[in-house]
Parts: structure tokens; sequence; C-alpha cells
């Protein structure tokens, strides 16, 4: 072949280039085959690859070109028709796939595009998220603050603590720089810096309370901004160059009063107290919305854990004072009953101490009546008799009064003569009358009955006092005494409202009326005249002496009788009467002749007045026994004796009409016994009467006895008349009570 | 000396012995009660009265001598010598128990040493004057006359 001048001759195959060509194919080639494995490899491992197909055509584009590589590494040499056949071949499918691929290609490239897109996306959204999520946190973090906050402020109930707490757990939280809390003074016209959170001790810094800023701050509910050169906000030390953000809240200062059901008190609190919060210096911090919110709660919770502190030391304090006041209640209580007790003690042993010498003076006077005595000594030594009788009487009603103020005091019921007390009264006020040269005059209504049911002694004693207080405080004129019998319209006495006495059948109301015309009486002076002791001032009183006691033993008495007893004066100089109303039964008829023959106290009956009476008597004493069965043996009777219980209990008999037992022996219950002998009998008429000999009569025994169910009680040392008088009482009405 | 003279110094002794307070009204009871049908009532309870006195007494040394004092005992020892010392109207003797009794309850051993002295002292001098008195009883009545009785008003 000849090669023309135009163009370039055709080489032969340099080998050089040859060589280098085949390397070349032959790496290429390799890379083809290599770059799907991988990309399969690789895909097989991530999973979530989604264009699976696209990879597959891909791979066999990839592949068939490294295969079409390959194969040209045999054209380079003389090849046969086999190897141009599979060459062409291959060439074809490789174009095929690479048209296709390309095509593939074309849909999906801009999906890989957008993938990216959404990627970007997503991350702002994440970091976003992320933002949120750090605010809730913070949030979070705050509303656990406040929880804890409350927790301490509310876990203790000392003032001191709460606030040191609150301004510790807020700086902490919110990292202040300073946190202050100003309470207002007692006068209320100043705020004093009370706690502080950094300087130790907070002296007595005052600020007046009435400045514009501080009473933006109370007038409202929320936290407020204040300026940092507020007075109240200039307590931290100066020379800090950006002063930090300063917030103020009131803090209300509740009281009991201000608490309401339904809506916390707006307007009437005046107190408030101020706390306020300094934030760091420098530090360009800014107040957050949820921190000032925090403040608030805070605050809030301040006032009432505050409150209830205030609530809580009001209620110690009265709860001590309480206590204080029970622990001198009681000792007052105490000491009031070793009064009582040491009153009573004295009662009962002056009761004894008097009545000893009273007994003497009387026995010994009865031994001068019977010696040989002149006339006048005669009538000297009656009246002796008479006035110590009367002494002796008084005695007992002093010593009565006591017992009349315990309320222990029983009338000595009995059916008595009224004209005959009267008459008494009259003959013993006659000599003292004329002497003051006054004229007594007596007028006794004729429907009177003759006979009446009532205390007889201390009916005669109170008409005797007032008939007495009218000679007494008369200087002249007369005493006029009137008796009758209360009508039914006169009963109701506009006078004294609280008395309504009721008439009926067997009682009638005496009405006595004493008037004189003496010094009288102011009027008002008149409701003092029944105080024990109590005197009025005017000297002609206080001349005449007397203890003030008659007419309050004798209110008592009238009292007693169901009565009623007052005094009218028209005033000093005008006289006065007094006049009195007391309950009396009226005897039955059978009584009244009885009566006629039996009198009240019996006269010398004689010794055999109780023949053959059985009685039994118990006594553990033998001198107290013997002297008692004396007695009893002179009265006629058939006497037993025992010296112990169980003898008494073992003797008795239905045939023992009364049993006298000694009670106040130690070591034997005498109720006891009682008791027992009461069971052994169970028919009421074969019981025998107990009789009890005690030398106590006060009121504790005198209820154990009739609880027990004894007939009655003799106060030893017993008398032959007293025994007598009381062993015929005994039998006629079954019961006595006391016989002193 | 005749029937008369000592009818008078008995009641004059009698008297003194009530002024001084040795005896009280209790006693005249006791009189009262002696009649013909119980003659020696008087002499009779006095008699017992010394002996229960005497025992007591005796007792009350006892008790009182013991290191550990039982003031219960010694109490009601002196409660049974008031019971009898009152039943004869021995005044004196009854009131040095009172007082006796209120220190045995302050279970004081000095005062209640004094007061057993005193009570003993007490009933020793009412003993001598009661037998005194009724050595002078036996003299009316073995000179044939009666005991004056001395009767009682209240």
């Amino acid at each position: 072949m000849d090669s023309c001048n135009c163009i370039e001759p055709q080489w032969p195959p340099d080998d050089l280039l040859m060589k280098y060509q085949y390397i070349s194919d032959f790496f290429i080639a390799l890379a083809y085959f290599s770059i799907p494995l991988e990309l399969i490899y690789f895909v097989k491992k991530s999973a979530v690859f989604p264009y699976r197909w696209v990879l597959v055509q891909f791979g066999a584009f990839i592949v068939l070109c490294g295969a079409t590589h390959l194969i040209n590494l045999w054209t380079f040499t003389m090849h046969s028709r086999t190897v141009a056949m599979v060459m062409t071949t291959a060439k074809v499918f490789t174009a095929v796939v690479s048209c296709v691929t390309a095509l593939m290609l074309v849909h999906i490239i801009p999906d890989l595009l957008s993938v990216k897109t959404r990627e970007l996306f997503l991350k702002n959204k994440a970091a976003e998220l992320d933002r949120e999520m750090g605010l809730i946190r913070t949030q979070e973090e705050t509303g656990r603050h406040v929880r804890m906050l409350t927790h301490e402020i509310r876990s203790t109930l000392d003032r001191h603590t709460i606030l040191k707490t609150t301004l510790v757990e807020l700086g902490r939280t919110l990292a202040l720089e300073e946190c202050a809390l100003w309470m207002p003074t007692r006068t209320g016209l100043e705020l004093q810096l009370s706690y502080t959170l950094h300087q130790q001790n907070p002296v007595g810094y005052t600020v007046p309370i009435h400045h514009p800023m501080i009473n933006q701050v109370f007038s409202s509910s929320h936290v407020v901004k204040i300026s940092p050169n507020c007075p109240v906000a200039r307590i931290r030390p100066a020379g800090k160059y950006m002063p930090g953000e300063v917030v103020a809240v009131r803090v209300p200062l509740l009281h009991l009063s201000n608490f309401q059901i339904n809506d916390w008190p707006e307007l009437s609190t005046k107190r408030y107290a101020l706390m306020v919060l300094m934030l760091p210096s420098d530090s360009a911090r800014q107040w957050h919305v949820h921190e000032l919110e925090l403040v608030e709660v805070v605050a809030d919770q301040v006032a009432v854990a505050l409150s209830h502190a205030a609530i809580l030391e009001e209620s110690m304090r009265a709860r001590d004072l309480l206590m204080e006041q029970n622990v001198a209640l009681d000792l007052a209580r105490r000491e009031a009953e070793t009064a009582i007790r040491a009153r009573n003690d004295f009662l009962a042993v002056m009761n004894h101490e008097m009545r000893t010498p009273m007994h003497a003076i009387i026995a010994l006077s009865s031994l001068l009546q019977e010696t040989e005595l002149t006339p006048e000594q005669r009538l000297m030594v009656e009246t002796i008799l008479k006035s110590s009788n009367l002494l002796a009487t008084l005695i007992n009603d002093v010593l009565d009064l006591s017992r009349l103020e315990d309320g222990s005091l029983q009338l000595d019921l009995g059916t008595f003569n009224l004209y005959a007390v009267f008459r008494e009264v009259l003959n013993l006020i006659k000599p003292i009358a004329s002497v003051k040269k006054l004229h007594v005059s007596l007028n006794m209504a004729p429907e009177l009955p003759e006979y009446a049911i009532g205390d007889e002694k201390r009916l005669m004693q109170t008409i005797l006092n007032v008939v007495g207080n009218a000679v007494k405080f008369s200087k002249d004129g007369s005493i006029l005494i009137s008796a009758f019998v209360a009508k039914a319209e006169l009963l109701r006495d506009s006078r004294t409202p609280e008395f309504f006495p009721v008439p009926g059948d067997n009682h009638f109301y005496l009405r006595v009326q004493v008037k004189d015309s003496g010094i009288g009486v102011s009027p008002q002076d008149i409701p003092k005249l029944f105080t024990k002791f109590a005197q009025t001032q005017s000297t002609a009183i206080r001349n005449s002496g007397g203890s003030g006691l008659g007419l309050a033993i004798c209110k008592r008495f009238v009292n007693l009788m169901e009565g009623h007893i007052w005094i009218e004066s028209e005033g000093l100089g005008k006289g006065c009467t007094a006049i009195f109303m007391v309950k009396l039964g009226i005897p039955e008829r059978l009584n009244e002749s009885k009566l006629a023959f039996m009198p009240k106290v019996p006269p010398n009956l004689g010794p055999a007045a109780f023949p053959g009476l059985k009685v039994l008597v118990m006594d553990e004493n033998g001198v107290s026994r013997m002297v008692t069965k004396g007695l009893l043996v002179h009265l006629g009777c058939d006497v037993t004796m025992v010296s112990s219980s169980e003898e008494c209990l073992r003797v008795v008999s239905h045939e023992h009409k009364v049993v006298f037992m000694d009670v106040c022996v130690s070591g034997m219950d005498g109720y006891e016994i009682a008791i027992r002998i009461q069971e052994k009998f169970t028919k009421r008429h074969e019981r025998p009467i107990i009789v009890a000999l005690t030398g106590n009569t006060d009121k504790v025994t005198k209820e154990k006895l009739m609880r027990v169910g004894m007939g009655g009680l003799i106060l030893k040392p017993v008398s032959l008349d007293k025994m007598r008088s009381v062993l015929s009482d005994l039998l006629e009405h079954r019961v006595l009570f006391e016989a002193v | 000396m005749e029937v008369g003279q000592m009818q008078r110094r008995l009641v004059d002794y009698t008297k003194t012995l009530f002024m001084e307070g040795f005896l009280d009204a209790q006693f005249l009871q006791l009189q009262q009660l002696q009649d013909e049908n119980n003659p020696d009532f008087v002499v009779e309870v006095v008699s017992l009265f010394f002996d229960d006195s005497e025992k007591l007494l005796n007792n009350l040394s006892m008790a009182l001598d013991q290191p550990n004092v039982d003031f219960k005992k010694v109490d009601a020892h002196v409660h049974q010598l008031k019971g009898s010392s009152s039943s004869i109207g021995a005044q004196r003797v009854k009131n040095a128990c009172i007082a006796f009794r209120n220190f045995c309850e302050e279970q004081n051993i000095d005062a209640t040493l004094r007061c057993l002295q005193q009570v003993k002292h007490e009933y020793y001098l009412v003993k001598n004057k009661l037998e005194t008195l009724l050595r002078l009883e036996q003299q009316i009545v073995a000179a044939g006359g009666s005991i004056p009785m001395i009767d009682m008003g209240f």
C-alpha cells in the first residue's frame, strides 16, 4: 500500500503505545468491575437506599463497559471473528444499557437533590426544638425552685427562718446579687431594713414609706421594676459600674381578721413589707417574665407563711396565758379549800370548846338554884340561867350560820304554840323596852291558829331579833308587833317580785310586822342590812354596838322557812317597819288534842318511861357502853350489850326494837353493820330502829347515815333527858333525825 | 362529923371539881342514873374507867417506846381513852386526849410524848379526886345518910 502525502501515513502499531493502551484498558476494566461491587456492597449494608433498580441498571452499565474494555484487550492483536462478534455484542448491550440509564438518571437526580433540601430543613427544625426544649427545661427548673422554696418557707413556723430562707433560696434560684426585705415599723411611717442576703447585720436603716416609687410598688400586686437609684435599692456597696436591674414586690402582712373566704384581701390590708431583688451588676442580664412570675408567687407564699407564723404565735401566747391562769385558779381553789377546811376544823373545835363552858355555867347555875337562896338571889340566878340559855342558843346559832352557809342546816320541825312564842318574845323584850321607856304592843290576828308546825326555836329567834332591832334603834316612842295570816292577794307583793308564795291546805303563811318609831334607815342602805357584818355608817348605830349578824341569820332562817323578809323605811328619822312572812304547817285536828297532854319537851316522866323495851347497845369502849346501858336501864329498858360488830349481828333479833350503835370507832364500820342488820330483817316491822351514837355531827356523817337507813343520830355525851326524848320520838315517829 | 356536915362537904367538893374543870355535866348524868335499883352505878363505872385507863396508858407508853412508832395504833388507844373519859365526864383528861390526837395526826413524836405525860398527869389527878369523892360518899352512906342528889335543870 502506498500512503499519500496529504494524510498521515498509517503507521504500523507501535509496541510501546500498544502496551500502554493494553495496561490502561486492563485497569479500566478492573475499575469498571470493582465499582459496582463496591456499590452493591455498600448498598447492601445501608438498607434505606430506595433506588435499587437504578443501581442495578447502573451496575449493568458499568459491568458492560468494563466487559467492553476487557474484550478490547483482545482486539489489539490479530483476532478471530468470534472475538469480534463478542466485542460487538458487548458494545451493543453496553450502548443499550447506557442509554436507558441516562434516561433514568434524568428522573432520579432531581429527587436526590431534593433530599438534601429536606435534610437542611429538618436540621433547622431540630435546632429550633432544641431551643424550645431548653426554655421549657428552664421554666420547669424554676417551677421546681418555687415549689422547693415554698416548701422551705412553709415547713417552718418561725418568722425569722421563713424570711431568711426566702431570701437565700430566691438569691440562689435567680442568681441575685442582693435581696432585701423591708418591714414597716410600728408607727407605719417608715420601712426598716430587716433582712438582707449578704450583709449579715442590717442595722436599722430606715426609709420613709411615702416615697412615690414605694407607693407605686404597694399599689400594684405585680412585680414592679424600679430604678437602682431608689433609696430601697441603694443598699449594696457602691463602686459598681453598671448596677443590675432591680425589681420590687409588695408582701402583704395579713392579720387574722383579713381572711375572707372568697377573695383575698385587696384593700383591707394596710401593711405591706417590701421585697427588693437585684440582679448582679455588669452582667447585662435582664429580668425574664418567668422570673418575675416566680417572684410574685414567692411573695404571696411568704405572706401566707408569715401570717401563719403570726397566728401560731398568738395561739401559743393565748395557751400560755390560759395555762398560767389555770395554775393560778388551781392554786386559788386549793387555797379556798384549805381555808374552808381550816374554818370547818376551827368550828368543829370551837363547837366543842364553846359548848363545854356553857354547860358548866348552866350546870352550876342549876346547882346554885337548888341551894338555899334569898329571893333576890334566886331571881338573879334565874336570870343568869335564862341568859346563859340564850347565850348557848346564840353560840349554837353562830355555829349554825356556818352550817347555813354550807346549806347543811335543817329546820327542827315540830308542833308548837304560836301564841306562846310571841308571848315569850314579849316577856323577854319588855324589861329592856321599859328601861328605854318604849311602849311595846302585840296584836295577834284572831284567825291565827293556836298551834303550828315549824321550827319554834328559830322562829322565836327571828322574831326576837327583829323586835330587838326595833328596840335597839329606837330612842323613844312605841313598837307595834302585829301577826296575821297572809292573805292570797297580799301574798303577791309588788315589792317582792321574786317571792311567789302559794297557799295550800296544810300550810299557811304567817306575816309578822314590827313597826318602830326610831331612827329609820335611808333607802340606799336597805339592801345592805341583810348582808353579814355590814353596818351602815350612821354614828348612832355604831354606838349601839352589835355584830351585824342578826339580820343575816334571820334572812337565812326565813329563807329556809320558804319565806321572805324585808324592811321598809321612809328615811332617816322616820322609823322603820320590818316585815317577814314564813310558811308554817297546820297541824291536824288529832294532834291538837294530843298536844294538850304532851307538849314538846316531856316533863320528868319518872324513871320507868319505857318499861321492858328491848334494846341493843353496841360500843367498843367499855366505859361508854356502861354509861349508855346505865342510862337505858334507868329509863326502864331491857338492855343487851355487845362490844363488836360480829357479836351485834349474831345477837340482834326481831325482839330488839332499837339498836344503839357507836359509829365513831375506828376500824369498825358502823354503817356496814347497819346495812347488814337491815338485810337480816326483810320485813320492815321486824327491823329494829338503828340509832347512831357519835361525837361528830357534820354534814358528811349525817348524809352517810341517812343513806344507810339509820333511824337517827345522837351526839355524845348523852344526857338522861336527851335519851328519854330520843326514845319517845323514835317510838312515836320511827324516825328522829338528830338529837344534839 | 355528922351527916349533914359531911353532905355539905361533899357538895362543896363536887362544886370545886366542877369549877376547876375536872368534871363536867356528864358526871352529873352518871349520878342521876344511880338509884335504888342501881345503887353502885357510879362506883362501878368509875372503877371500870380506872381499869380501862390504866391499861390504855400502859399500852400507850409501850407503843410510844417503840423505835418505829405506829401512830395509827397510838391514835386508836387515845381515841378509846377520849371516849371513856368523855363518857364519865373527866373533862381535863378528855381535852388532853383531844390535843394528843392532833399531834398523832401530825406524827410528831416529841409532842406526843409530852401529851402522854400530860394525859397521865391529868388522869392521876382526876383519879385522886374521884377516889376522894367516892370515899366521902361511902362515909356518908356508912353514917346512915343519903348521897345528896344534884338535879340539873337543863
